[in-house]
């Protein structure tokens, strides 16, 4: 039985890290966006694993607020932005697919490497998820610098919030009102970017952000 | 006595990899034919092309030297003996101490070096071309394949392919998220290997995208059945790889006598019956990509290998 709670909580925070290459790996609008879908459910899942076994009922909520908000409302809303600002075509990378994906290697390995002798005393499974939940972090960073679509930056932001979910349910005790005040401030952070893309896109009529670039402050 | 039997049940695991390969490439064809609404020719078709090829003289270029005439020989012994080695129907054979995944992986590797360098020997431009994407498949595919056989081998404990098979049909395995990742990392291997459609189209001559096809374009008569049938092995060798690793329900180990060494051949046939049929599907729904996005292809097997080993080894050092 023991076995079977480590192996299950495995299987999801195992399977968060692959979805987190499978949104490194795409290079469509729509797929994107799907794999997202996926990446939140696979947390939602993962989390109300966590909430059977640390009988913990307020991680149910924690879970069931990931399901709706991430896997249903922001995609949604992504979605209907995409369509809108008419850039369902492919997404331009800095680097390569090959490069990026080598990169995100070097990532997860880097934190296995350093979560797993700093959370020496801490038990089996925190330790687990701890240093899976510092890679998906540290591959939404990865998304984040390596595309140069607003949208694709927006969701491995996304990624990102959902790596730390994943890293507050494994070390037991996350306070339901820090998980509430954190969906809000996403769903808020959403509502900003979602109006802030559409400024880009109305002052430049392109959503790749190197646009900006002209306007830094230093280059004058 | 008793070791007589063995060395027999062993030859006729030889025989069965042998004489099925064609059977196989056939039903696929037939299962494709199907899909698209058309007869297809019968699933006989292969052993009459190979024993058509074997009574045809042998036309070989001007500047053809002996790599040439040796390579052919040299894939279908190399690819004969890995065929021999996975285990089929039973674990546990005379051969099965050599049955090792990383000999596996080398004996396909030389008969691969053996079939580019027959493809460069002519000279033409597309046997060039063939040998040169064939290596840079190559390049990417061998070490996805080292990093799948590496995760079997950190679960397992061993590389002995009837081990690592008896390891997961056993009770200790449980739930791993890295045996499905290096399940479809061998996957996405086994069709770039085989050059299956999103990396290489089996069935035709006229693209200038081909690459298996390509190398062993100048081969005839005998040359060629026995570069057909060696094809047709590797394609079985994967689908049995696949099988008894993944799937090692059936399979009998040695010394059970026959009763059930009969119910691991029937497994072992349905087994290459469903896993046709998928290829079959497979291919039949998916486009061919580009050449230069097979590297990408690839690329991911690759990275579900690594992901796969470096996983396992988190879960075993925490």
């Amino acid at each position: 039985m023991d076995r079977l709670v480590l192996d299950v909580a495995h299987l999801f925070a195992g399977g968060l890290v692959l979805v987190s290459f499978l949104l490194l790996y795409q290079d469509r609008m729509f797929g994107l966006l799907n794999t997202f879908a996926l990446h939140a459910l696979v947390v939602s899942l993962s989390v109300a694993w966590q909430a059977y076994i640390q009988l913990a009922p307020h991680l149910y909520i924690t879970a069931a607020i990931a399901l709706v908000v991430k896997a249903i409302i922001i995609p949604v809303a992504l979605h209907r932005i995409i369509v809108r600002l008419g850039i369902h075509r492919t997404i331009e990378t800095v680097v390569g697919i090959g490069q990026t994906m080598l990169a995100g290697i070097a990532l997860v390995a880097l934190s296995i490497l350093v979560m797993l002798p700093i959370t020496a005393e801490a038990g089996t499974l925190a330790r687990e998820d701890l240093a899976f939940s510092l890679s998906v972090i540290l591959l939404g960073l990865l998304m984040m610098i390596s595309r140069r679509n607003a949208v694709s930056q927006v969701i491995g932001f996304m990624s990102i919030e959902n790596g730390l979910i994943l890293a507050a349910t494994a070390a037991k005790g996350m306070p339901l009102v820090v998980e509430i005040s954190v969906a809000f401030s996403i769903l808020i952070a959403l509502i900003v970017i979602g109006i802030f893309l559409f400024r880009i896109r109305e002052r430049f009529d392109t959503v790749d952000v190197h646009a900006l670039e002209r306007f830094r402050g230093e280059q004058l | 006595m008793a070791l007589i039997l063995d060395v027999l049940v062993q030859f006729v695991q030889l025989a069965l990899v042998l004489s099925l390969a064609p059977l196989l490439t056939g039903y696929i064809r037939k299962v494709k034919s199907h899909l698209l609404r058309r007869r297809g020719p019968s699933v006989l078709q292969p052993y009459r092309d190979l024993f058509k090829l074997l009574r045809k003289e042998v036309v070989l270029a001007e500047n053809a030297s002996w790599v040439f005439r040796v390579a052919p020989y040299i894939v279908f012994a190399t690819m004969l003996i890995a065929a021999a080695l996975v285990p089929t129907f039973a674990t546990g054979l005379v051969f099965s101490p050599a049955a090792d995944l990383i000999a596996i992986v080398a004996l396909l590797g030389s008969a691969r070096f053996a079939l580019a360098l027959a493809g460069l020997d002519v000279g033409t431009s597309f046997g060039g071309i063939g040998s040169s994407r064939e290596m840079m498949i190559a390049s990417l595919a061998e070490p996805a394949m080292l990093m799948i056989v590496f995760t079997l081998s950190l679960l397992a404990g061993s590389t002995q392919l009837s081990s690592v098979s008896a390891f997961l049909h056993g009770p200790e395995v449980g739930l791993r998220v890295s045996l499905a990742m290096a399940l479809v990392g061998l996957i996405m291997v086994a069709i770039a290997e085989n050059a299956r459609i999103p990396v290489d189209n089996p069935a035709t001559h006229l693209e200038l995208t081909m690459i298996h096809e390509a190398m062993i374009l100048e081969y005839s008569g005998r040359h060629l059945a026995v570069i057909e049938a060696a094809a047709s092995l590797k394609l079985l060798l994967y689908l049995s790889l696949i099988g008894c690793v993944f799937v090692p329900w059936g399979v009998a180990t040695a010394g059970q006598g026959f009763g059930a060494f009969a119910v691991g051949l029937i497994a072992y046939i349905v087994k290459l019956a469903v896993g046709g049929f998928l290829l079959a599907v497979f291919e039949t729904v998916t486009a061919k990509m580009r050449v230069f996005r097979v590297s990408d292809f690839l690329g991911a097997a690759l990275m579900l290998g690594f992901l796969a080993a470096l996983l396992l080894f988190v879960s075993q050092s925490v």
